[in-house]
């Protein structure tokens, strides 16, 4: 008996297009508070299936741009495309799609501090599926086993967690649906050099298994040269660059030079 | 684009060829409609002798929760004692299903709770406990609160901005909601007892009635249950929400004492205020009932005042106002109490501050009795 191997295609888990094309785009976004403008007129395309990292100095407004993608901050002016569909005239329904199909882990961790780990995982399942449960147990502690969080931790609650169990729990409840898309605010701050790199390997993993397409903020350089296949600079309100570490590291510009060839950038090597 | 389409329902048939019965798996294993596929599992029918061939070369998409059910199904097909072997696997998802080989959940418990005796017991002796609990945590503050108090000596330690920010909030900020309600009950206790002492041609004793019963009673006990629920509630969800940030242990590793910046200015404020706000309770509720003894019951002004008085003297207004500070007393300690019991959790925030405000009003209450039998008993 021999196995009928398929063909080495990148999985496509849901809906992914092959052509690579953007799963989310973002054009002529402004977005500003009271007369402080702190996006104008950006543009971004994140690709099926890769790791986007994020990079930019404090306060230029990264987290501004995901919650404005999240539709947490209104925007001024500009079209956010997620899964091909419009977010601004999506209906009811659509929308709720869309968010069955991305997950989010926010910097904080943002578990429900009343609920155990256990059922914060199973809160998307609950309100969006009709599952046993049973199903839901064993789901549950499945995504844990993935992030790599023991199984002793399904019934503890948020404030029983140390800071990098939060990061973990967090993501195992982002992946609670498997999404396609994964939003992740600075998942490795933190965590000290050896979690974080195993976060990131868990991140490469996840996306190589299950083909999720990841949109990291991250200033961790280690991440930026191990797992992300782009990377993003936001600047001067704008995305200044985007490309492989590679091109980061012979761009000219005077911030993303000092960031990637900078005094601690050099160290690491 | 394609991103959200329909998902086919997953379907599984059995063909039994030359020695082996083949499982073709078809449709969609992803999470949306994975209840659909694992009843399908389960209703399929096998025989034990002949090699099992799960086939999954025709699924269309596979996530984590269709890969458990198929390799959960295979798993239990083995232990019934048959032989399993999964074809169609592409290099992503034999790694999928790798990582699910690790993967051995505790077995399911659903979680149920039956009423007990035992359990019963156990719940009120815990709240027994908790009483007891409470008692000690009131004292320990009440004896802190105790060896701070020589900030009086030394009035640069007394914090005297904090307390004055803490009165403009307890004091100033409940004075129009405080006169407003006073107001409406004196109005409603003239209008109802002149309704039944007119029958009697009595209505001239609503001046005494409102007159005792606001000043002696009614002026200390609602301000101080609007004071409860005011701000009672906002110290304990202030230092509820501080405790659940670590702001409280913060100030203790910067060597400050939680009772002297914390409780003590809140305490004091509150004592300060509630004396003066049922000053002003008093007022607005004899104001109140005086437009309703004109309006309603033809008692003018000048009548009302010359009634009153002969009804009342200071002492009646001094007995009401005697009570004020212990309330607030009561009130400060329970909510600073509450909010130093709170924990990690949001619930924990709402639980603490409900019961803070259950506590300060049933307390205050029963301080008022007491104060009751102890008046009657020296004859005031």
């Amino acid at each position: 008996m021999t196995l009928i191997s398929g063909e080495e295609a990148p999985l496509s888990p849901s809906d992914l297009p092959e052509d690579g094309s953007a799963i989310l785009s973002v054009r002529n976004i402004t977005v500003g508070f009271g007369s402080k403008i702190i996006l104008e007129n950006l543009d971004l395309d994140v690709r099926a299936g890769e790791i986007l990292g994020f990079v930019g100095g404090s306060g230029t407004g990264k987290s501004v741009l995901m919650r404005t993608i999240l539709g947490l901050t209104p925007k001024r002016r500009g079209e956010i495309r997620v899964f091909g569909h419009d977010f601004a005239d999506m209906d009811l329904k659509t929308r709720q799609m869309v968010e069955r199909r991305w997950g989010v882990l926010f910097q904080q961790g943002a578990l429900f501090s009343s609920l155990t780990v256990k059922q914060n995982i199973q809160v998307p399942m609950r309100e969006h599926l009709d599952l046993p449960p049973k199903l839901m147990d064993e789901l549950a502690t499945l995504k844990l086993e993935l992030v790599g969080l023991p199984q002793d931790a399904a019934d503890k609650y948020p404030a029983e967690l140390s800071g990098g169990m939060i990061k973990r729990a967090s993501l195992a409840r982002a992946l609670a649906l498997d999404p396609d898309l994964v939003f992740l605010d600075e998942p490795t701050s933190g965590l000290d050099p050896i979690g974080a790199s195993a976060f990131d390997k868990l991140i490469a993993n996840l996306s190589k298994t299950l083909g999720l397409t990841v949109y990291m903020v991250t200033h961790d350089l280690d991440s930026l040269h191990s797992i992300c296949d782009r990377i993003a600079v936001l600047g001067d309100k704008r995305v200044l660059a985007i490309g492989t570490i590679e091109d980061m590291m012979v761009h000219n510009h005077p911030w993303i030079e000092s960031y990637f060839r900078g005094e601690r950038a050099l160290r690491r090597n | 684009m394609a991103f959200l389409e329909k998902k086919t329902a997953p379907g599984c048939k059995v063909i039994e060829e030359d020695g082996l019965q083949r499982v073709v798996l078809s449709g969609d294993w992803v999470i949306n409609t994975i209840a659909q596929g694992e009843a399908a599992l389960a209703g399929l029918v096998l025989s034990k002798d002949l090699l099992t061939c799960i086939d999954v070369a025709s699924v269309g998409t596979v996530d984590t929760s269709g890969a458990w059910v198929i390799h959960r199904w295979r798993g239990s097909l083995e232990f019934g004692g048959r032989r399993v072997q999964i074809q169609g696997l592409t290099n992503n998802r034999r790694s999928l299903f790798e990582e699910l080989e690790h993967h051995h959940p505790p077995n399911y418990k659903p979680e149920r709770q039956l009423f007990s005796l035992v359990g019963f017991l156990e719940n009120t002796g815990r709240q027994m406990e908790d009483i007891w609990k409470d008692t000690l945590a009131i004292l320990h503050i009440l004896g802190s609160l105790g060896t701070v108090l020589t900030v009086v000596l030394q009035p640069r330690r007394l914090r005297g901005i904090s307390v004055a920010v803490q009165f403009d909030r307890t004091c100033i900020g409940a004075v129009p909601i405080v006169a407003l309600m006073s107001f409406l009950i004196g109005g409603i206790v003239s209008q109802q007892g002149g309704f039944y002492l007119r029958q009697f041609g009595a209505e001239i004793y609503v001046v005494d009635l409102a007159g005792v019963l606001v000043l002696r009673e009614l002026g200390v006990i609602l301000t101080a249950i609007m004071v409860a629920g005011r701000s009672g509630s906002a110290f304990t969800a202030e230092i509820g929400a501080m405790r659940m940030r670590e702001e409280i242990d913060a100030l203790h590793v910067i060597g400050l004492s939680v009772t002297e910046t914390l409780i003590l200015p809140r305490i004091l404020a509150l004592m300060l205020a509630l004396p003066a706000l049922t000053f002003i309770s008093d007022i607005a509720s004899l104001f109140g009932s005086g437009l309703v003894a004109w309006v309603y019951l033809d008692i003018p002004p000048q009548a009302f005042i010359s009634l009153l008085h002969l009804a009342i003297s200071v002492e009646t207004l001094l007995v009401g106002l005697i009570k004020a500070p212990f309330m607030a007393l009561i009130v400060g300690l329970i909510s600073c109490v509450e909010g130093l019991k709170v924990s990690g959790s949001t619930d924990s925030l709402g639980y603490h501050t409900t019961m803070s405000v259950v506590k300060a009003i049933f307390l205050v209450i029963v301080v008022d009795g007491v104060f009751a039998i102890f008046f009657a008993s020296i004859g005031i």
